[in-house]
């Protein structure tokens, strides 16, 4: 009897998104927009970067460094100028991002054994990639400078740095950044699909049908909480899908245990998305509802930026994004062999956040009915 | 005879492919007169008001307004007219006087003219102790008050009403209709919209839409003279009153019949019955006497008269045994509060098996608060409600497959087909397999929805959406059926169809709950109980409760007479 009440249920969610024509777009619409902007245009790399130089100098040292910038593949172009204030010109105009300004005595300096000065100027305006530029130059610098073998700083020949980069072994973005997407992605959708379902109800008037009918609360909780699940896993499974036949990322670890952990991912996301629901009178309260959750868990979670960044005392909210604990398993899985035990330590707060959302979701539903 | 206001010639607009909001439409509004824009939802009344402010332009004909073309200077008419639209634009969260404030600046209204004239607005409207509240926070009849207000506060030549008489109590709506009566007498034009076939029977004048196209335009008298000499009350019935109206219905030459409290009001297609007589019908006590014709009667025979008085639906019902004894629906001592706002206090009512038992009163007075009550919507703070002998907070499953519910706005899934909607309330009342497809089957039958089976529930016209709704209502055959505002704004003819059906399971034994604010509708319950201020001041049938008004100075009261009585009384009381 209870199974088919939610059997009737389930199937009348799924039916009432996917027949509306705007359900439909969100299904299909910022899926693929997240995959394509996340993934090509929003990528945190820094390339095709045009730097200055302005060298004063006329010996062979300074020559070599310009030349070894201009060869490295990063750099797409570099302009001379000849003045310190065509150079102030162009990095106001933002046309370029960096310049190097070489001293005149910078190559005699370097002959006669003398520590030799270089200056670097950054445009602090753009602080992140210019720290990212500020590396690369620093790098090719120091190579430069550790093969003058006969200069003031061959002390510091006797260590050589050899970078290695495990799981990701060329850093290329999109390996980092499309595993990360089948999280958000679960993410957007699990909540916006979720949020929308009682609102809309609401706002038609079907949510007093649904509640005088001899559905009890928890069958309609259920009723509510499986169709998004359904449609978050069928979104999740195009993105691996996407990240391993599109984008060639290798995908290492078990299928089995993202899944399976994954459940409990979607289950906390419908418990927040369920409460937004609960609490909003309006589809438009309930999307405004999830977006005021979404953003900061994503910013919260370590997505993008890491989470050992943030000062000590913003730290403990992440703990309660669900998404910080997933994104560990996503990557681990794709990445590296994620071991059972990880796995297993990331899924268990991401059921305590599941049973502690929906509890709450389950006790403002019924708090409303009063 | 006022001067013509509005010209009206040929005038057609479609929205899309659909069949034309308004077909060859011509008429006339003039001063000093209230017209009456009347018509079911959906009839197209909107769209006509919108094409007279020049706010939408139709497709074809030409619309004069105060010597205006829409086409060629709608700036010229808005400036002369006054529009308040069917949800006025009030901002609730702005007092009264923060509203008036804003729409004198939107209408340019020159600084030193304001006090004076919002002193004359406020006193008009009564309003000048609320100027200080939230426009949100104003009931429905002072809500359009204030947009009245807002309407007049450039004297208007013109002044275009889109309903304004939805979710205004009777009273309000007495309030609303005097000041706009006097309005004309300063020789402004006034439409006033309307859905209530009762509010037409009061206009100088009327445009009569329906499905887009006018049937008439005329003085109403023009229209209820069609029908002079053919109304009549059947009196005296000897049993039950319902299976009466349905044999009646069946006789030859009825037109129109509708339950009138302990009579039957008939239109017939002669001024007298042909082949059949009273007392071969209704028993021997039964007679016919001749009643005035309203509006409905008449705009019912302009129809080709209503349907037939067979439901199959209650011929599909099976007989539940009558003589049980208990009641099916109670109340016993219902209150809510609110923090300290008390919406409904001790109310206890019972309705015995195979009733029909109404909930009228004022918006906001506390009918759907207990209706809520009842049907498990809300947690009463004390007292108790039963269906079908369960308690409602305990044996819940149990009663709520007892009850079928019918909300105002048919609560469908508009994106499902009218099969899935059928199947979901199926399942949800846990029907399956074999007796699933049997009842789904049966209403297909029943409700002629073969051919539309696969159209989505939204793009149902609106007399399909009820026979939608009811059909998902009693799929799992409840014992107790409630319905909240089940015809507000559907065509006579759908209600009389409705009604049928309602009738017809009633007499099977099925029980009824029904909020109305129709006057007309509160007439085919059994008995009713009037709720003002959260508590039920008069409970007895209809005629009880219009007798117990009557008087010297109204000695043959209607419904909303003895509504507004009571009401009034009951301020008296409060008062004194």
């Amino acid at each position: 009897m209870w199974w088919t009440r939610l059997k009737a249920l389930i199937i009348k969610e799924l039916l009432a998104i996917l027949r509306d024509p705007r359900g439909r777009l969100i299904l299909i619409g910022p899926p693929i927009l997240q995959l394509v902007i996340f993934s090509y245009a929003a990528t945190l790399e820094v390339k095709n970067i045009d730097v200055l130089v302005l060298n004063q100098d006329s010996g062979a040292w300074s020559q070599e460094l310009v030349n070894r910038i201009a060869g490295a593949p990063t750099f797409r172009s570099i302009e001379r100028v000849g003045s310190p204030d065509a150079l102030r010109a162009r990095i106001d105009a933002q046309q370029a991002i960096a310049a190097i300004h070489i001293g005149p005595t910078f190559s005699r300096d370097i002959a006669a054994g003398r520590p030799a000065d270089l200056q670097i100027i950054l445009d602090g305006r753009r602080s992140n990639a210019a720290q990212i530029v500020a590396g690369y130059l620093n790098q090719i610098v120091n190579q430069l400078s550790a093969e003058i073998g006969a200069g003031a700083r061959g002390a510091g020949q006797a260590v050589t740095v050899v970078p290695r980069n495990w799981f990701n072994q060329n850093l290329i973005f999109q390996w980092f950044m499309v595993p990360n997407l089948v999280a958000a992605i679960a993410l957007l959708i699990g909540l916006v699909v979720t949020a929308l379902s009682i609102a809309r109800e609401r706002e038609l008037g079907t949510f007093d049908q649904l509640m005088v009918s001899p559905l009890r609360t928890h069958e309609i909780l259920i009723g509510k909480v499986i169709p998004p699940m359904i449609i978050g896993t069928f979104h999740m499974t195009i993105y691996i899908l996407a990240a391993v036949f599109i984008f060639g990322v290798p995908l290492r670890g078990s299928l089995l245990m993202l899944y399976g952990s994954s459940i409990f991912y979607l289950l906390s996301v419908v418990g927040v998305g369920l409460f937004i629901s609960a609490l909003s009178m309006t589809q438009q309260q309930a999307i405004l509802g999830a977006f005021l959750f979404m953003v900061p868990a994503m910013l919260l979670s370590g997505f993008a930026t890491p989470i050992e960044n943030m000062p000590d005392w913003l730290q403990p909210i992440t703990y309660a994004s669900p998404l910080r604990y997933f994104l560990v398993i996503v990557r681990g899985v794709f990445l590296k062999d994620l071991p059972f035990n990880e796995a297993m330590n990331n899924t268990i707060p991401l059921a305590i956040i599941a049973f502690l959302t929906l509890a709450a979701a389950a006790w403002l539903f019924r708090r409303r009915m009063e | 005879m006022g001067e013509e206001f509005v010209r009206l010639s040929d005038v057609t607009k479609r929205f899309g492919s659909a069949p034309p909001a308004l077909d060859a439409v011509s008429g006339s509004i003039r001063g000093g007169e209230i017209t009456g824009l009347i018509g079911p939802d959906g009839a197209g009344k909107t769209t006509l008001i919108r094409l007279m402010t020049g706010l939408i332009l139709p497709d074809s004909g030409v619309i004069e307004v105060l010597g205006f073309d829409t086409q060629k200077n709608p700036a010229g008419i808005q400036a002369s007219i006054g529009y308040m639209p069917q949800r006025f634009g009030l901002y609730e969260d702005l007092s009264v006087q923060e509203n008036l404030d804003l729409y004198a600046d939107l209408r340019g209204l020159p600084l030193a003219e304001r006090p004076a004239v919002f002193d004359e607005l406020l006193t008009f409207t009564d309003l000048k102790r609320f100027t200080g509240r939230l426009a949100g926070k104003l009931s429905g009849g002072m809500k359009q008050k204030l947009g009245l207000a807002c309407a007049l506060l450039k004297k208007p030549r013109l002044l275009l009403l889109d309903e304004p008489g939805v979710g205004v109590d009777p009273i309000s709506r007495r309030d609303l209709w005097t000041m706009v009566e006097d309005l004309t007498r300063e020789g402004i034009g006034v439409l006033w919209s309307t859905a209530y076939l009762d509010e037409a029977e009061a206009c100088d004048r009327v445009l009569l839409l329906n499905e887009g196209k006018l049937l008439f335009t005329g003085t109403p008298s023009g229209l209820t003279g069609r029908v002079d000499g053919r109304v009549f009350k059947l009196g005296g019935i000897e049993g039950r009153r319902r299976p009466i109206l349905t044999k009646v219905l069946d006789q030859k030459g009825v037109v129109d019949g509708v339950i009138q409290g302990e009579a039957i009001r008939l239109v017939l297609d002669a001024p007298e019955p042909q082949g059949w007589k009273a007392t071969d019908v209704a028993g021997r006590a039964a007679a016919l006497s001749p009643a005035a014709p309203r509006f409905e009667d008449a705009f019912v025979d302009m129809l080709g008269g209503g349907p037939g008085g067979e439901s199959k639906l209650a011929d599909a019902a099976i007989p539940r045994d009558q003589n049980e004894g208990r009641a099916v629906i109670e109340a016993r001592g219902l209150t809510k509060r609110f923090g300290d706002f008390t919406a409904a206090s001790d109310i206890t009512f019972s309705i015995p098996r195979g009733q029909i038992f109404g909930l009228l009163g004022p918006n906001g007075a506390g009918k759907s608060t207990t209706f809520k009550m009842l049907c498990g919507l809300l947690k009463p703070t004390e007292g108790e409600g039963r269906v079908a002998g369960f308690d409602l907070r305990h044996d819940t499953a149990e009663a709520r497959n007892r009850l079928g519910y019918m909300a105002q706005k048919f609560s469908l899934y508009g994106d499902l087909s009218v099969a899935q909607n059928l199947a979901f309330f199926a399942g949800v009342y846990g029907l399956s397999g074999a007796r699933k497809r049997e009842r789904i089957t049966l209403m297909t039958d029943i409700f002629d929805f073969r051919s539309i089976l696969g159209m989505s529930a939204k793009d149902l016209p609106l007399g399909l959406k009820q026979r939608l709704a009811l059909a998902c209502a009693v799929l799992h055959e409840p014992e107790a059926l409630f319905l909240d505002e089940p015809t507000s704004g559907v065509d006579p003819i759908t209600r009389r169809e409705f009604w049928t059906h309602i009738n017809g399971l009633v007499e099977k034994g099925v029980t009824v709950l029904v909020t109305t604010h129709f006057m007309d509708e509160a007439e085919y319950c059994d008995r009713i109980s009037l709720i003002y201020r959260g508590r039920s001041i008069a409970l007895g049938s209809p005629d009880e409760l219009k007798a117990s008004v009557a008087g010297k100075d109204i000695p043959d009261p209607t419904m909303e007479d003895a509504f507004i009585a009571l009401v009034q009384n009951s301020d008296l009381a409060e008062t004194a």
